[in-house]
């Protein structure tokens, strides 16, 4: 009886080890011949108008400031890909850092129209207009249209972080008074999430450098799909 | 002559003994402060001035080869313990951001990390005894006397 239920158990754990390899060796096998594609993240809040509807919601419509006192919404955006995330200028823990790694992907398209960077203030108080394009400037960017620096009230810019998968708070117990992770989003022309990375990590930074030209490459052959 | 192999071997496995006690209490004396300065510098400073001092473009100055940390020599353990705000000139650059204070680290951590930063990254000053640099954290009120 006991030695049995034993056998069972251990026929019971190894279905589930060759079960969960199972979807893994066809997904494999799969890709050989399917295009390479990133995944589509986010959070779904909205209940499904069909059966089919699954997806995340896509990043919503914002309407922001950038170094320049230019306006930019989702449209400044279209048909681009674009790399997001959060800081704000007199941060003393992680910006540098993360924008040091922001900085490293952008060189790596810096030749590259179609990749854009949006980095959003989480200290509207303070970065004004100015405060950002110094910041910009300091950090060796001069052309705004490549990558901005954008300001907008704090409600806005702490629900966009959300929508972002990032998290940013005001926290009087910090440094700097704000607390927030240093997370970047790959997002896509039709304004969906395709990846998350720890902005502190060099090795998740290294595979946002690797998973952009396959984000690239999709949307090239997406547009030309749709010709 | 009077010298049997035995004891030979005996004086070596003496010598042997005493050196490797010798090797194992110096590195007892060491396992957890070693290269403190260093690890100081890694986990309080190089996420903005850069893991190899280099800083951040305009934005953050940098520490290595930096003619800022000689010539501010006696003001650097007030400036890590209390912090540093407004514009100052590094190599020619000048920068303005904020510098947070580390009022966690104690007199011989900043003592420390100092000495990491003057001795290494093309830096070559001298470095500061614990007293030296209590001393000069007296001037701001800084010193924990530990």
């Amino acid at each position: 009886m006991k030695s049995s239920s034993l056998f069972l158990r251990a026929a019971g754990a190894s279905l589930l080890i060759f079960g969960s390899l199972l979807p893994l060796a066809c997904s494999t096998d799969g890709s050989a011949s399917k295009p390479e594609r990133l995944p589509v993240l986010g959070l779904k809040h909205n209940a499904p108008t069909s059966p089919g509807d699954t997806l995340p919601d896509p990043v919503p419509a914002f309407r922001l400031t950038n170094q320049e006192g230019k306006e930019i919404t989702n449209q400044t955006f279209a048909g681009k890909v674009y790399v997001t995330d959060f800081f704000f200028a007199t941060c003393p823990s992680i910006c540098p850092k993360m924008q040091s790694e922001l900085l490293r992907v952008y060189k790596q398209f810096e030749g590259n129209p179609n990749v854009l960077f949006l980095s959003h203030t989480i200290d509207p108080a303070h970065d004004s207009i100015p405060v950002l394009r110094d910041y910009a400037e300091r950090l060796g960017i001069k052309d705004a249209s490549r990558w901005h620096f954008a300001t907008a009230p704090h409600d806005t810019i702490f629900s966009l972080a959300r929508a972002y998968m990032t998290g940013a708070q005001v926290d009087r117990t910090v440094q700097g008074g704000f607390a927030h992770s240093g997370t970047f989003a790959l997002v896509d022309s039709k304004r969906r999430i395709r990846g998350v990375y720890d902005g502190m990590e060099k090795t998740q930074v290294d595979q946002l450098i690797h998973d952009l030209p396959i984000l690239l490459k999709e949307e090239a052959e997406t547009t030309i799909a749709a010709k | 002559m009077s010298c049997p192999a035995s004891s030979i071997i005996a004086r070596v496995a003496l010598l042997a003994a005493v050196s490797v006690t010798g090797l194992l209490s110096l590195a007892g004396c060491f396992t957890e402060r070693q290269n403190e300065g260093a690890q100081l510098y890694a986990s309080h400073c190089a996420n903005c001035h850069g893991d190899q001092g280099q800083g951040l473009q305009r934005l953050i100055p940098p520490v290595a080869g930096a003619d800022f940390v000689a010539q501010r020599r006696a003001d650097l353990p007030c400036i890590i313990r209390k912090g540093l705000k407004g514009p100052l000139v590094v190599n020619g650059v000048s920068y303005n951001q904020v510098m947070p204070g580390h009022e966690d680290l104690t007199d011989s951590q900043i003592t420390n990390l100092l000495n990491f930063l003057q001795t290494h990254w093309g830096n070559k000053n001298q470095p500061y005894t614990i007293r030296e640099a209590s001393d000069l954290l007296g001037r701001c009120n800084g010193s924990d006397g530990q």
